[in-house]
């Protein structure tokens, strides 16, 4: 049984059974390959051939509206010095950054508080409630927000009730709008994360650091945040890597005054039909990505318990 | 020291959800407004907007639309995800850290440059775009979450239960049919729900792969840039409350099928 092993990591009881049915692990393999077959041909088909689509156009131009197909970096070299795409690129970059801290530093405490401080049962009921406005629609959810801080919206008027301002103030269409979207979205999100991380926290760690005399500040500080980090971690690069790549909650909230990168790209298919310079910035977009991916898998490690 | 604790603790959670509900308390409150325009003073309530929503015929078209690629996009899904899970969990093939790698591979991309990636693609070979192709779209979206979901309910007890089968003369679509599958169910449903949340609500790939027929989030968007309108209010509520009502009989068959099979 054992000599038609070919495969060194099977060695559970169970896949000895397998292996016993199926005869050689030969067979065994060509059926496990035959079922996922379906979802690799289409994963392969309209993902990955698609992807290869995007990098070879990120190579080619577009020339007098013809498809240069020659490979060349001139769409890399532009879309990094050009003035509209490389402020593309920072703006998006500053908003998400921005995005990051404060989604992190509003939903530590309400994580905190949820898992902690109230009791159990009620606890889950917030946390449930939190999310809540998730099953909004995305692009409803941007359009709510539209409403709010319209100019004759209900935060105008409130602050213009409260003899707060004399006249309203602007904040739809500005970046302001868009952070403030990109914030209700996230906080959500990273409320969830950190709570998660905080209640696998055994609570004997927090008993023994107040026994051996830290204050609750000490304890927050030196057992409890550590050790939530990954929760922490996990929620920023989610918000990262889905706020960077967003194009509805800019447009809409953010309208016109300034590009991010999601819209650039945009731009370039619907007016410029410039699918090869659409593409560079794909990339750029998802080079970003995966070095937000690296950094934090890197500090996902040293923030783990040790 | 601890009661003003609490009074600060208290006061922080307020204020969070206060920012968290405004948005969606001021889009339900202005759907019954009572005016052209949804913004403050409240007059009302009257339902004129959700009968005007009933009588917009590109409203309701691009909710049946949004029906349709969400239940073919999230069936598809589903399906294949299981056959590739079902695969790598019983036949542990040579190269399955592969397969179950490329098939994971699609969170790690933007929507955008998804929906880039088939445009191009569809342009190419001069495939017009409709909502067949973003069904094509959302399945690629949705099958690395449906594999995940349903990868995740595979087990060892449900394995012996499956060879216990064989054993007793089982054929091998016998086993699948009447085994395998009613012991996955919740994770199958829970996919399936997963997936048709997500396809229901995507905006992107929707956008660029569709011209004349389209779904409600693209509908939605086109009349966003005509300014702030309670019709909007009005669908955006009606979409809150579907989807709330989806996921409350999602959590209730959920819950009562992990009973019955643990």
């Amino acid at each position: 049984m054992r000599r038609c092993s070919t495969s060194g990591r099977s060695s559970s009881r169970a896949d000895a059974a397998v292996a016993e049915r199926g005869g050689v692990e030969g067979a065994s393999t060509a059926r496990g390959w035959a079922l996922a077959g379906p979802a690799l041909g289409w994963t392969g088909v309209f993902f990955l051939a698609p992807m290869a689509l995007v990098l070879a156009y990120s190579l080619f131009r577009r020339v007098g509206g013809q498809l240069d197909t020659t490979l060349s970096l001139e769409n890399y070299r532009r879309a990094l010095t050009e003035e509209v795409f490389r402020t593309a690129l920072v703006n998006s970059l500053e908003v998400t950054l921005v995005t990051v801290v404060i989604s992190v530093v509003v939903a530590y405490p309400v994580a905190y508080l949820l898992a902690y401080r109230l009791p159990r049962r009620r606890g889950q009921v917030l946390l449930a409630l939190a999310v809540l406005p998730f099953w909004t629609s995305y692009v409803v959810r941007s359009y709510s927000w539209l409403l709010v801080l319209a100019k004759e919206g209900v935060v105008n008027r409130t602050l213009l009730e409260l003899g707060l301002v004399s006249s309203p103030i602007t904040i739809a269409n500005t970046r302001a709008a868009t952070i403030i979207g990109f914030v209700h979205f996230f906080t959500m999100l990273v409320t969830l994360t950190i709570y998660a991380s905080l209640v696998q926290i055994p609570e004997s760690y927090r008993k023994a650091a107040h026994d051996l005399g830290a204050s609750g500040l000490r304890t927050l500080l030196h057992v409890t945040l550590p050790l939530s980090m990954p929760g922490v971690i996990v929620g920023a690069f989610l918000t990262f890597v889905l706020a960077i790549g967003d194009y509805i909650t800019p447009q809409i909230l953010g309208g016109a005054s300034e590009l991010l990168l999601p819209q650039a790209i945009m731009l370039q298919v619907q007016r410029a039909g410039d699918f090869p310079m659409a593409a560079t910035l794909s990339m750029v977009l998802l080079v970003v990505i995966a070095l937000a991916y690296l950094s934090s898998a890197r500090r996902f490690s040293l923030g783990a318990p040790r | 020291m601890r009661r003003l604790g609490s009074v600060v603790a208290y006061t922080y959670l307020a204020l969070v959800y206060g920012f968290i509900f405004l948005p969606v308390v001021a889009l339900m409150l202005f759907s019954f407004h009572d005016g052209l325009v949804p913004v403050p003073p409240f007059r009302g309530p009257t339902l004129h907007w959700y009968a005007e929503l009933l009588r917009d015929e590109r409203m309701m078209d691009a909710l049946r639309n949004s029906v349709w690629v969400g239940l073919t996009s999230s069936a598809l899904a589903t399906a294949l995800g299981f056959l590739a899970a079902y695969g790598l969990a019983r036949y542990r093939p040579a190269g399955a850290a592969l397969v179950r790698g490329v098939l994971i591979a699609p969170i790690a991309v933007s929507y955008l440059v998804i929906a880039l990636g088939l445009s191009i693609g569809a342009n190419e070979l001069g495939v017009g775009r409709s909502l067949t192709l973003v069904v094509v779209g959302h399945v690629v979206i949705n099958l690395p979450l449906a594999f995940a979901v349903i990868s995740s309910q595979m087990s060892p007890a449900q394995e012996r239960l499956e060879k216990a089968a064989r054993d007793l003369g089982a054929s091998e679509l016998r086993v699948l049919a009447l085994v395998t599958v009613p012991v996955l169910l919740p994770g199958l449903l829970a996919a399936f729900a997963l997936s048709f949340t997500l396809s229901w609500d995507e905006f992107v790939i929707a956008f660029l792969l569709t011209r004349f027929d389209v779904t409600l989030p693209v509908e939605i968007w086109s009349s966003i840039r005509t300014g702030l309108d309670p019709e909007t209010n009005a669908v955006g509520t009606l979409v809150f409350l579907l989807s709330m009502g989806l996921l409350a009989a999602t959590l209730t068959v959920f819950s009562r099928l992990r009973r019955r099979v643990v």
